[in-house]
Protein backbone atom coordinates (compact mmCIF):
# COMPACT_ATOMS: atom_id res chain seq x y z
CA UNK A 1 0.00 0.00 0.00
CA UNK A 2 2.78 2.03 0.27
CA UNK A 3 2.78 2.75 -3.19
CA UNK A 4 -0.37 5.30 -2.96
CA UNK A 5 1.36 7.60 -0.22
CA UNK A 6 3.15 9.50 -2.78
CA UNK A 7 1.24 11.80 -3.88
CA UNK A 8 0.26 13.10 -0.27
CA UNK A 9 4.49 13.24 -0.52
CA UNK A 10 4.01 16.38 -2.60
CA UNK A 11 1.81 17.93 0.08
CA UNK A 12 2.84 16.85 3.31
CA UNK A 13 5.92 15.83 4.03
CA UNK A 14 5.95 11.81 4.26
CA UNK A 15 3.22 11.16 6.20
CA UNK A 16 2.13 7.86 7.12
CA UNK A 17 -1.50 6.17 6.42
CA UNK A 18 -2.29 6.48 9.72
CA UNK A 19 -1.28 10.04 10.28
CA UNK A 20 -3.20 10.76 6.69
CA UNK A 21 -6.45 8.50 7.76
CA UNK A 22 -6.12 10.78 11.14
CA UNK A 23 -6.09 14.32 9.17
CA UNK A 24 -9.34 12.78 7.60
CA UNK A 25 -11.06 12.02 10.63
CA UNK A 26 -10.16 15.52 12.00
CA UNK A 27 -12.00 16.98 9.07
CA UNK A 28 -15.10 15.47 9.81
CA UNK A 29 -15.11 12.34 7.85
CA UNK A 30 -16.11 8.80 7.94
CA UNK A 31 -12.92 6.25 8.58
CA UNK A 32 -14.50 3.75 6.32
CA UNK A 33 -13.63 5.95 3.64
CA UNK A 34 -10.22 4.77 3.58
CA UNK A 35 -10.72 1.10 2.49
CA UNK A 36 -12.74 2.74 -0.15
CA UNK A 37 -10.57 5.17 -1.98
CA UNK A 38 -7.27 2.86 -1.53
CA UNK A 39 -9.12 0.01 -2.70
CA UNK A 40 -7.13 0.57 -5.98
CA UNK A 41 -3.51 0.65 -4.66
CA UNK A 42 -1.30 2.29 -7.41
CA UNK A 43 -4.65 4.49 -8.66
CA UNK A 44 -3.07 7.74 -7.36
CA UNK A 45 0.29 7.32 -8.36
CA UNK A 46 -0.30 5.81 -12.01
CA UNK A 47 0.52 8.84 -13.53
CA UNK A 48 2.99 11.34 -12.94
CA UNK A 49 2.16 13.65 -9.65
CA UNK A 50 2.01 17.27 -10.79
CA UNK A 51 1.89 19.32 -7.94
CA UNK A 52 -1.30 21.60 -7.94
CA UNK A 53 -1.82 25.18 -7.21
CA UNK A 54 -4.95 24.79 -5.78
CA UNK A 55 -5.61 24.44 -2.09
CA UNK A 56 -6.14 20.80 -0.64
CA UNK A 57 -8.41 21.93 2.20
CA UNK A 58 -11.59 23.00 0.88
CA UNK A 59 -14.50 24.35 2.28
CA UNK A 60 -17.77 23.17 0.77
CA UNK A 61 -21.17 24.49 1.45
CA UNK A 62 -23.50 21.12 1.90
CA UNK A 63 -27.08 20.75 2.97
CA UNK A 64 -26.36 24.09 4.53
CA UNK A 65 -23.80 23.80 6.84
CA UNK A 66 -19.84 24.83 5.81
CA UNK A 67 -17.68 21.97 5.95
CA UNK A 68 -14.29 21.94 5.42
CA UNK A 69 -12.47 18.45 3.48
CA UNK A 70 -9.52 17.64 1.62
CA UNK A 71 -9.80 17.20 -1.92
CA UNK A 72 -7.91 15.82 -4.65
CA UNK A 73 -7.36 17.47 -7.79
CA UNK A 74 -9.18 14.54 -9.33
CA UNK A 75 -11.80 13.66 -7.04
CA UNK A 76 -15.64 13.39 -7.91
CA UNK A 77 -18.00 15.24 -5.62
CA UNK A 78 -19.88 11.68 -5.35
CA UNK A 79 -16.74 10.21 -3.66
CA UNK A 80 -16.24 13.65 -1.44
CA UNK A 81 -19.66 13.19 -0.17
CA UNK A 82 -19.95 9.40 0.37
CA UNK A 83 -16.54 8.87 1.44
CA UNK A 84 -15.30 11.99 3.12
CA UNK A 85 -18.61 13.54 3.99
CA UNK A 86 -19.97 10.69 5.57
CA UNK A 87 -23.13 11.37 3.46
CA UNK A 88 -24.07 8.12 1.77
CA UNK A 89 -27.68 8.75 0.89
CA UNK A 90 -26.30 9.70 -2.45
CA UNK A 91 -25.48 6.31 -4.00
CA UNK A 92 -22.94 5.46 -6.62
CA UNK A 93 -24.94 3.21 -9.08
CA UNK A 94 -22.82 3.36 -12.65
CA UNK A 95 -19.97 6.43 -11.54
CA UNK A 96 -20.61 7.09 -15.33
CA UNK A 97 -23.40 9.77 -15.13
CA UNK A 98 -25.42 7.00 -17.10
CA UNK A 99 -28.42 5.74 -13.89
CA UNK A 100 -29.12 8.87 -11.68
CA UNK A 101 -28.47 7.12 -8.25
CA UNK A 102 -25.93 10.02 -7.78
CA UNK A 103 -28.17 12.97 -8.46
CA UNK A 104 -27.80 15.86 -5.95
CA UNK A 105 -28.11 19.51 -6.48
CA UNK A 106 -25.67 22.24 -7.00
CA UNK A 107 -27.33 25.54 -6.39
CA UNK A 108 -30.78 24.12 -7.01
CA UNK A 109 -30.17 22.03 -10.41
CA UNK A 110 -29.34 18.54 -10.34
CA UNK A 111 -26.42 17.14 -11.21
CA UNK A 112 -25.00 13.70 -11.56
CA UNK A 113 -22.13 14.12 -8.41
CA UNK A 114 -20.41 11.10 -10.00
CA UNK A 115 -19.57 13.21 -12.45
CA UNK A 116 -18.56 16.58 -11.21
CA UNK A 117 -15.32 17.64 -9.53
CA UNK A 118 -15.23 18.88 -5.64
CA UNK A 119 -12.81 21.54 -6.59
CA UNK A 120 -15.72 22.93 -8.76
CA UNK A 121 -18.07 23.53 -6.32
CA UNK A 122 -15.49 25.80 -4.09
CA UNK A 123 -18.66 28.22 -3.83
CA UNK A 124 -21.83 26.83 -4.44
CA UNK A 125 -24.25 25.16 -2.76
CA UNK A 126 -24.90 21.58 -2.48
CA UNK A 127 -28.03 19.61 -1.51
CA UNK A 128 -27.88 15.80 -1.08
CA UNK A 129 -31.03 13.61 0.19
CA UNK A 130 -29.66 13.82 3.70
CA UNK A 131 -30.28 17.73 3.35
CA UNK A 132 -33.90 17.81 2.32
CA UNK A 133 -35.63 17.41 5.97
CA UNK A 134 -36.24 20.31 7.64
CA UNK A 135 -34.76 21.16 10.43
CA UNK A 136 -37.02 19.56 13.22
CA UNK A 137 -36.76 16.22 11.27
CA UNK A 138 -39.55 16.72 9.14
CA UNK A 139 -39.72 15.34 5.74
CA UNK A 140 -39.60 16.62 2.98
CA UNK A 141 -43.39 16.75 0.80
CA UNK A 142 -41.36 14.73 -1.78
CA UNK A 143 -40.57 12.17 0.87
CA UNK A 144 -43.77 12.05 2.17
CA UNK A 145 -45.25 11.51 -1.16
CA UNK A 146 -42.47 8.25 -1.39
CA UNK A 147 -43.62 7.15 1.50
CA UNK A 148 -47.22 7.60 1.06
CA UNK A 149 -47.31 5.71 -2.30
CA UNK A 150 -44.43 2.71 -1.63
CA UNK A 151 -42.34 3.97 -3.92
CA UNK A 152 -39.74 2.32 -4.47
CA UNK A 153 -38.82 -1.64 -4.64
CA UNK A 154 -35.48 -2.21 -3.75
CA UNK A 155 -34.85 2.04 -3.27
CA UNK A 156 -30.65 2.07 -4.47
CA UNK A 157 -32.18 4.57 -6.87
CA UNK A 158 -34.71 6.21 -4.58
CA UNK A 159 -32.03 9.10 -3.51
CA UNK A 160 -31.27 10.04 -6.89
CA UNK A 161 -34.98 9.99 -8.23
CA UNK A 162 -35.99 12.37 -5.20
CA UNK A 163 -33.06 14.36 -5.92
CA UNK A 164 -35.14 14.92 -9.29
CA UNK A 165 -38.63 15.00 -8.19
CA UNK A 166 -37.65 17.73 -5.92
CA UNK A 167 -36.52 19.89 -8.90
CA UNK A 168 -39.18 18.74 -10.63
CA UNK A 169 -41.81 19.77 -8.13
CA UNK A 170 -39.60 23.04 -7.27
CA UNK A 171 -40.37 24.02 -11.35
CA UNK A 172 -43.20 22.88 -12.20
CA UNK A 173 -46.06 21.92 -9.03
CA UNK A 174 -48.66 20.99 -11.36
CA UNK A 175 -46.83 18.62 -13.81
CA UNK A 176 -48.92 16.04 -16.48
CA UNK A 177 -47.89 12.35 -15.98
CA UNK A 178 -45.76 12.67 -19.25
CA UNK A 179 -43.88 16.03 -17.57
CA UNK A 180 -42.98 14.00 -14.57
CA UNK A 181 -41.36 11.11 -16.83
CA UNK A 182 -39.34 13.55 -18.80
CA UNK A 183 -38.31 15.25 -15.41
CA UNK A 184 -37.31 11.91 -14.25
CA UNK A 185 -35.66 10.60 -17.17
CA UNK A 186 -32.56 11.14 -16.07
CA UNK A 187 -32.97 8.09 -13.17
CA UNK A 188 -32.97 4.87 -14.00
CA UNK A 189 -34.55 2.35 -11.73
CA UNK A 190 -33.26 -1.76 -12.09
CA UNK A 191 -36.32 -3.21 -10.53
CA UNK A 192 -38.71 -1.66 -12.96
CA UNK A 193 -40.94 -0.11 -11.04
CA UNK A 194 -41.23 3.59 -13.21
CA UNK A 195 -44.88 2.88 -12.24
CA UNK A 196 -44.97 3.73 -8.54
CA UNK A 197 -42.23 5.77 -9.23
CA UNK A 198 -44.36 8.48 -11.26
CA UNK A 199 -47.82 7.52 -8.71
CA UNK A 200 -44.50 9.11 -6.32
CA UNK A 201 -43.95 11.97 -8.26
CA UNK A 202 -47.84 12.90 -9.26
CA UNK A 203 -48.45 12.34 -5.41
CA UNK A 204 -45.16 14.92 -4.73
CA UNK A 205 -46.80 17.42 -6.51
CA UNK A 206 -49.60 17.32 -5.12
CA UNK A 207 -48.46 17.59 -1.14
CA UNK A 208 -46.08 20.21 -2.37
CA UNK A 209 -48.91 22.28 -3.63
CA UNK A 210 -51.15 21.92 -0.70
CA UNK A 211 -47.61 22.92 1.78
CA UNK A 212 -47.52 25.79 -0.63
CA UNK B 1 -23.31 -1.20 -4.22
CA UNK B 2 -20.73 -0.93 -7.30
CA UNK B 3 -17.47 -1.52 -7.35
CA UNK B 4 -15.44 1.63 -8.21
CA UNK B 5 -12.53 1.00 -9.87
CA UNK B 6 -12.12 4.06 -11.38
CA UNK B 7 -10.41 6.26 -9.39
CA UNK B 8 -8.73 9.03 -11.64
CA UNK B 9 -5.01 9.22 -11.92
CA UNK B 10 -3.84 12.53 -10.80
CA UNK B 11 -3.35 15.69 -13.27
CA UNK B 12 -3.09 19.44 -12.03
CA UNK B 13 -6.27 21.15 -12.52
CA UNK B 14 -6.15 24.34 -13.53
CA UNK B 15 -8.98 26.91 -13.20
CA UNK B 16 -8.66 30.52 -15.24
CA UNK B 17 -10.98 33.29 -14.91
CA UNK B 18 -10.37 34.55 -18.07
CA UNK B 19 -10.10 32.95 -22.19
CA UNK B 20 -6.68 35.12 -22.36
CA UNK B 21 -5.61 32.89 -19.40
CA UNK B 22 -7.15 29.42 -20.48
CA UNK B 23 -5.28 30.45 -23.67
CA UNK B 24 -2.52 30.84 -22.59
CA UNK B 25 -2.28 28.01 -20.33
CA UNK B 26 -3.23 25.97 -23.34
CA UNK B 27 -0.39 27.15 -25.44
CA UNK B 28 2.23 26.54 -22.05
CA UNK B 29 1.59 23.35 -21.07
CA UNK B 30 1.97 19.84 -23.46
CA UNK B 31 -0.50 17.24 -22.69
CA UNK B 32 -3.45 19.42 -21.48
CA UNK B 33 -7.00 18.48 -21.08
CA UNK B 34 -9.96 20.87 -21.82
CA UNK B 35 -12.68 20.06 -19.05
CA UNK B 36 -16.15 22.22 -19.56
CA UNK B 37 -19.30 20.07 -18.05
CA UNK B 38 -17.10 17.24 -18.05
CA UNK B 39 -19.44 14.23 -19.20
CA UNK B 40 -16.94 13.18 -22.18
CA UNK B 41 -13.87 13.31 -20.11
CA UNK B 42 -14.99 11.78 -16.93
CA UNK B 43 -15.20 7.98 -19.13
CA UNK B 44 -11.36 8.92 -20.75
CA UNK B 45 -10.14 9.86 -17.10
CA UNK B 46 -11.67 7.18 -15.21
CA UNK B 47 -10.87 4.35 -18.11
CA UNK B 48 -7.74 5.67 -17.68
CA UNK B 49 -7.25 5.97 -21.58
CA UNK B 50 -6.59 9.59 -22.30
CA UNK B 51 -4.14 10.78 -18.99
CA UNK B 52 -3.63 14.60 -19.16
CA UNK B 53 -0.90 16.21 -17.00
CA UNK B 54 -2.66 19.20 -16.73
CA UNK B 55 -6.93 19.72 -17.37
CA UNK B 56 -7.85 23.53 -18.09
CA UNK B 57 -11.35 23.47 -16.34
CA UNK B 58 -13.75 26.80 -17.50
CA UNK B 59 -16.74 26.71 -15.47
CA UNK B 60 -14.88 30.32 -13.59
CA UNK B 61 -15.06 31.68 -16.93
CA UNK B 62 -17.77 34.22 -17.28
CA UNK B 63 -17.08 35.40 -20.85
CA UNK B 64 -18.40 31.51 -21.96
CA UNK B 65 -21.46 31.80 -20.56
CA UNK B 66 -24.80 33.19 -21.80
CA UNK B 67 -26.41 33.91 -24.62
CA UNK B 68 -26.80 37.59 -26.31
CA UNK B 69 -27.98 39.19 -28.85
CA UNK B 70 -25.38 40.40 -31.78
CA UNK B 71 -26.73 41.58 -34.82
CA UNK B 72 -30.26 40.15 -36.03
CA UNK B 73 -28.81 37.09 -34.09
CA UNK B 74 -27.65 35.50 -31.22
CA UNK B 75 -24.22 34.42 -30.03
CA UNK B 76 -24.05 31.41 -27.60
CA UNK B 77 -21.39 31.13 -25.04
CA UNK B 78 -19.60 27.42 -25.62
CA UNK B 79 -20.07 27.32 -21.74
CA UNK B 80 -23.51 28.06 -21.76
CA UNK B 81 -25.93 24.78 -20.65
CA UNK B 82 -27.59 23.33 -22.67
CA UNK B 83 -30.58 23.25 -20.29
CA UNK B 84 -29.80 26.78 -20.81
CA UNK B 85 -29.87 27.04 -24.58
CA UNK B 86 -32.66 24.87 -24.89
CA UNK B 87 -35.08 26.97 -22.14
CA UNK B 88 -33.78 30.27 -23.82
CA UNK B 89 -37.32 32.02 -24.92
CA UNK B 90 -34.35 33.93 -27.17
CA UNK B 91 -33.18 30.48 -28.34
CA UNK B 92 -37.07 29.46 -28.58
CA UNK B 93 -38.95 31.74 -30.38
CA UNK B 94 -36.62 32.57 -33.06
CA UNK B 95 -34.10 29.42 -33.83
CA UNK B 96 -36.64 26.92 -32.21
CA UNK B 97 -34.19 24.13 -33.93
CA UNK B 98 -31.61 24.46 -31.76
CA UNK B 99 -33.80 24.69 -28.85
CA UNK B 100 -35.59 21.40 -30.02
CA UNK B 101 -31.97 19.70 -30.78
CA UNK B 102 -30.42 20.95 -26.85
CA UNK B 103 -33.82 19.40 -25.48
CA UNK B 104 -33.18 16.17 -26.80
CA UNK B 105 -29.27 16.01 -25.83
CA UNK B 106 -28.89 12.54 -23.27
CA UNK B 107 -30.87 13.54 -19.69
CA UNK B 108 -32.64 16.31 -17.70
CA UNK B 109 -29.10 16.55 -15.31
CA UNK B 110 -26.48 15.91 -18.14
CA UNK B 111 -28.34 19.10 -20.34
CA UNK B 112 -28.14 21.24 -16.36
CA UNK B 113 -24.26 20.23 -16.57
CA UNK B 114 -23.46 19.79 -19.98
CA UNK B 115 -22.25 22.95 -22.39
CA UNK B 116 -23.03 23.81 -25.68
CA UNK B 117 -19.66 23.63 -27.03
CA UNK B 118 -19.10 20.12 -25.07
CA UNK B 119 -21.90 18.74 -27.04
CA UNK B 120 -20.21 20.06 -30.36
CA UNK B 121 -17.22 19.11 -29.54
CA UNK B 122 -17.77 15.76 -28.20
CA UNK B 123 -15.12 12.63 -29.29
CA UNK B 124 -17.11 9.96 -31.17
CA UNK B 125 -18.69 7.16 -28.86
CA UNK B 126 -17.53 3.92 -31.09
CA UNK B 127 -17.23 1.16 -28.63
CA UNK B 128 -13.67 0.00 -29.95
CA UNK B 129 -12.24 3.67 -29.75
CA UNK B 130 -13.95 4.19 -26.49
CA UNK B 131 -13.13 1.14 -24.52
CA UNK B 132 -9.12 1.65 -25.84
CA UNK B 133 -8.84 -0.31 -28.39
CA UNK B 134 -5.48 0.82 -30.48
CA UNK B 135 -7.48 1.66 -33.55
CA UNK B 136 -6.67 4.33 -36.28
CA UNK B 137 -8.65 6.97 -34.28
CA UNK B 138 -6.45 6.16 -31.13
CA UNK B 139 -3.22 6.17 -33.10
CA UNK B 140 -2.99 2.48 -34.30
CA UNK B 141 -2.99 0.63 -37.52
CA UNK B 142 -6.74 -1.01 -37.85
CA UNK B 143 -10.61 0.08 -37.25
CA UNK B 144 -12.26 -2.72 -35.29
CA UNK B 145 -15.69 -1.36 -36.27
CA UNK B 146 -15.18 -1.40 -40.19
CA UNK B 147 -14.91 -5.56 -40.68
CA UNK B 148 -17.28 -7.95 -41.36
CA UNK B 149 -17.75 -9.19 -37.72
CA UNK B 150 -17.42 -6.13 -35.98
CA UNK B 151 -20.51 -4.28 -34.30
CA UNK B 152 -21.06 -1.82 -36.32
CA UNK B 153 -25.06 -1.31 -35.97
CA UNK B 154 -24.77 2.63 -34.75
CA UNK B 155 -21.43 3.53 -37.74
CA UNK B 156 -21.33 5.14 -40.49
CA UNK B 157 -23.07 4.77 -44.12
CA UNK B 158 -20.84 7.32 -46.10
CA UNK B 159 -18.00 9.53 -45.66
CA UNK B 160 -15.57 6.67 -43.92
CA UNK B 161 -11.83 6.83 -44.49
CA UNK B 162 -10.37 4.15 -42.54
CA UNK B 163 -12.76 4.65 -39.12
CA UNK B 164 -16.17 4.28 -39.59
CA UNK B 165 -17.00 6.55 -36.28
CA UNK B 166 -19.84 9.11 -36.50
CA UNK B 167 -20.16 12.49 -34.94
CA UNK B 168 -22.42 12.30 -31.56
CA UNK B 169 -23.57 16.13 -31.82
CA UNK B 170 -27.20 16.75 -31.67
CA UNK B 171 -26.43 20.61 -31.93
CA UNK B 172 -23.95 20.17 -34.49
CA UNK B 173 -26.41 19.69 -37.02
CA UNK B 174 -29.02 21.90 -35.77
CA UNK B 175 -26.10 24.90 -36.00
CA UNK B 176 -25.47 23.74 -39.72
CA UNK B 177 -29.11 24.46 -40.66
CA UNK B 178 -29.35 27.76 -38.89
CA UNK B 179 -25.43 28.82 -40.96
CA UNK B 180 -24.11 29.25 -37.92
CA UNK B 181 -20.27 30.27 -37.41
CA UNK B 182 -18.14 28.67 -34.57
CA UNK B 183 -15.43 30.95 -32.82
CA UNK B 184 -12.08 29.59 -31.56
CA UNK B 185 -9.50 31.56 -29.76
CA UNK B 186 -6.17 30.59 -29.15
CA UNK B 187 -2.77 32.39 -28.36
CA UNK B 188 -2.37 34.01 -31.94
CA UNK B 189 -6.11 35.28 -31.83
CA UNK B 190 -9.64 34.93 -32.99
CA UNK B 191 -11.07 32.76 -36.27
CA UNK B 192 -14.12 31.74 -37.01
CA UNK B 193 -15.74 28.64 -38.83
CA UNK B 194 -19.06 28.03 -40.64
CA UNK B 195 -20.70 25.30 -39.03
CA UNK B 196 -20.56 22.89 -41.42
CA UNK B 197 -16.53 23.46 -41.79
CA UNK B 198 -15.91 22.84 -38.48
CA UNK B 199 -16.25 19.46 -38.23
CA UNK B 200 -14.06 17.13 -40.06
CA UNK B 201 -13.71 13.56 -41.69
CA UNK B 202 -11.02 11.27 -40.79
CA UNK B 203 -9.95 11.84 -43.91
CA UNK B 204 -8.72 15.26 -42.90
CA UNK B 205 -7.01 14.16 -39.46
CA UNK B 206 -8.28 10.94 -37.95
CA UNK B 207 -7.66 11.98 -34.42
CA UNK B 208 -9.96 15.16 -34.92
CA UNK B 209 -13.46 15.69 -34.68
CA UNK B 210 -13.07 18.94 -35.59
CA UNK B 211 -10.82 21.43 -36.58
CA UNK B 212 -9.93 22.59 -33.14
CA UNK B 213 -6.11 21.39 -32.42
CA UNK B 214 -4.48 21.71 -28.97
CA UNK B 215 -4.20 25.17 -28.12
CA UNK B 216 -7.38 26.07 -29.72
CA UNK B 217 -10.80 26.75 -27.88
CA UNK B 218 -14.17 27.25 -28.72
CA UNK B 219 -15.67 30.43 -27.17
CA UNK B 220 -18.74 31.21 -28.90
CA UNK B 221 -21.27 29.73 -31.42
CA UNK B 222 -23.11 32.53 -33.75
CA UNK B 223 -26.02 32.14 -35.09
CA UNK B 224 -27.15 34.86 -37.84
CA UNK B 225 -30.93 35.59 -38.18
CA UNK B 226 -30.66 34.59 -42.07
CA UNK B 227 -32.83 31.47 -40.84
CA UNK B 228 -34.94 33.09 -38.05
CA UNK B 229 -38.61 31.97 -37.36
CA UNK B 230 -38.01 29.65 -40.70
CA UNK B 231 -39.87 26.44 -40.89
CA UNK B 232 -37.87 23.85 -39.28
CA UNK B 233 -37.92 20.83 -38.79
CA UNK B 234 -35.66 18.33 -35.92
CA UNK B 235 -36.44 14.63 -35.58
CA UNK B 236 -33.94 12.66 -33.93
CA UNK B 237 -34.22 8.59 -33.81
CA UNK B 238 -32.56 6.49 -31.18
CA UNK B 239 -33.04 3.44 -29.41
CA UNK B 240 -33.67 4.54 -25.77
CA UNK B 241 -35.97 8.23 -25.40
CA UNK B 242 -33.33 9.36 -22.47
CA UNK B 243 -29.93 9.22 -22.35
CA UNK B 244 -29.12 7.79 -25.93
CA UNK B 245 -27.17 9.37 -28.99
CA UNK B 246 -29.02 9.28 -32.27
CA UNK B 247 -29.14 6.59 -34.61
CA UNK B 248 -29.51 9.23 -37.60
CA UNK B 249 -30.66 12.53 -36.77
CA UNK B 250 -32.17 15.07 -38.95
CA UNK B 251 -32.33 19.19 -38.64
CA UNK B 252 -33.72 21.76 -41.69
CA UNK B 253 -34.43 25.37 -42.13
CA UNK B 254 -36.61 26.10 -44.80
CA UNK B 255 -37.86 29.59 -46.15
CA UNK B 256 -40.51 28.83 -48.52
CA UNK B 257 -43.11 31.35 -50.40
CA UNK B 258 -46.06 30.56 -51.35
CA UNK B 259 -45.71 26.66 -51.44
CA UNK B 260 -42.34 26.93 -53.03
CA UNK B 261 -39.05 26.31 -51.17
CA UNK B 262 -36.99 29.63 -51.69
CA UNK B 263 -34.49 28.50 -49.70
CA UNK B 264 -33.11 25.75 -47.51
CA UNK B 265 -29.81 24.23 -45.35
CA UNK B 266 -30.49 20.36 -44.43
CA UNK B 267 -28.18 18.70 -42.06
CA UNK B 268 -28.05 14.95 -40.99
CA UNK B 269 -26.17 13.25 -38.38
CA UNK B 270 -25.35 9.74 -37.16
CA UNK B 271 -24.53 8.56 -41.56
CA UNK B 272 -20.57 9.42 -41.43
CA UNK B 273 -17.65 11.01 -39.15
CA UNK B 274 -18.75 14.14 -39.12
CA UNK B 275 -22.33 16.15 -39.63
CA UNK B 276 -23.43 16.06 -43.25
CA UNK B 277 -24.83 18.93 -44.92
CA UNK B 278 -27.05 18.39 -47.65
CA UNK B 279 -26.00 20.99 -50.24
CA UNK B 280 -26.86 19.15 -53.47
CA UNK B 281 -30.25 18.42 -51.62
CA UNK B 282 -30.51 21.77 -51.02
CA UNK B 283 -29.91 22.74 -54.85
CA UNK B 284 -31.96 20.42 -55.96
CA UNK B 285 -35.01 21.07 -53.60
CA UNK B 286 -34.77 25.19 -54.02
CA UNK B 287 -37.42 26.43 -56.44
CA UNK B 288 -39.88 23.62 -55.99
CA UNK B 289 -43.08 23.28 -54.33
CA UNK B 290 -42.83 21.52 -50.93
CA UNK B 291 -44.78 18.32 -51.69
CA UNK B 292 -44.41 14.50 -51.49
CA UNK B 293 -42.80 14.12 -55.20
CA UNK B 294 -40.21 16.96 -54.10
CA UNK B 295 -39.62 15.18 -50.30
CA UNK B 296 -38.79 12.14 -52.05
CA UNK B 297 -36.66 13.29 -55.02
CA UNK B 298 -34.91 15.08 -52.23
CA UNK B 299 -34.83 11.74 -49.90
CA UNK B 300 -32.96 9.72 -52.66
CA UNK B 301 -30.40 12.38 -53.38
CA UNK B 302 -29.29 12.34 -49.76
CA UNK B 303 -28.86 8.67 -49.63
CA UNK B 304 -27.14 8.06 -53.35
CA UNK B 305 -23.73 6.53 -52.60
CA UNK B 306 -24.54 5.40 -49.24
CA UNK B 307 -22.58 2.48 -48.63
CA UNK B 308 -23.70 0.44 -45.36
CA UNK B 309 -21.49 -1.76 -43.17
CA UNK B 310 -22.58 -5.35 -41.81
CA UNK B 311 -25.37 -3.95 -39.36
CA UNK B 312 -26.16 -0.94 -39.76
CA UNK B 313 -27.90 -0.75 -43.61
CA UNK B 314 -31.09 0.34 -42.02
CA UNK B 315 -29.80 4.03 -41.58
CA UNK B 316 -30.49 4.33 -45.27
CA UNK B 317 -33.65 4.00 -45.24
CA UNK B 318 -34.34 5.69 -42.21
CA UNK B 319 -31.99 8.75 -43.22
CA UNK B 320 -33.91 8.86 -46.23
CA UNK B 321 -37.21 9.15 -44.63
CA UNK B 322 -35.81 11.62 -42.28
CA UNK B 323 -35.10 13.74 -45.23
CA UNK B 324 -38.46 13.30 -47.13
CA UNK B 325 -39.95 14.33 -43.85
CA UNK B 326 -37.80 17.25 -42.84
CA UNK B 327 -38.46 18.89 -46.69
CA UNK B 328 -42.12 17.96 -46.75
CA UNK B 329 -42.43 19.77 -42.95
CA UNK B 330 -44.19 16.62 -41.32
CA UNK B 331 -45.21 16.79 -37.56
CA UNK B 332 -42.16 14.87 -36.06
Amino acid sequence: MSAVEIPFAEARSGPSRRTFIKGVIATGAAVSSSNYLFRTPGALSASTVVRSTLPRMLTLNVNGQTRSVDVLPQETLAMTLRYKLGLTGTKLGCDRAECGACTVMIDGVTHYACSVLTQTVRDRQVTTIEGLESADGTLHPVQQAVIAEGGFQCAFCAPGFIMSMVALVNENPDPTREEAAQALSGNLCRCGDYDKILNSAMRAAEFSRRMA
Amino acid sequence: MAVIRDMIPSFELLQPTSVDEAVDLLEQRDNTWVLAGGLDSMDWFKDRIKRPDSVVELSGIDALKGIRTSGDGLEIGAGTTLTEVANSAEVQSRFGLLAQAASEVATPQIRNQGTLGGNLIQDTRCWYYRGGWPCYRAGGNICYAGTSRSMNREHCVTGASRCVAVNGSDTAGALIALGAQMMVRNTSGERVFEAEDFFIGPAIDIQRMTVLQPGDLLTHVRIPGDYANARFYWEKVRDRKSWDWALVSVAASIVESNGTIERARIAVNGIAPHPVRLTDVENLITGMPANNDTADAAGSLATRGFRPLRHNDYKVPLARNLVRRAVRGDAA
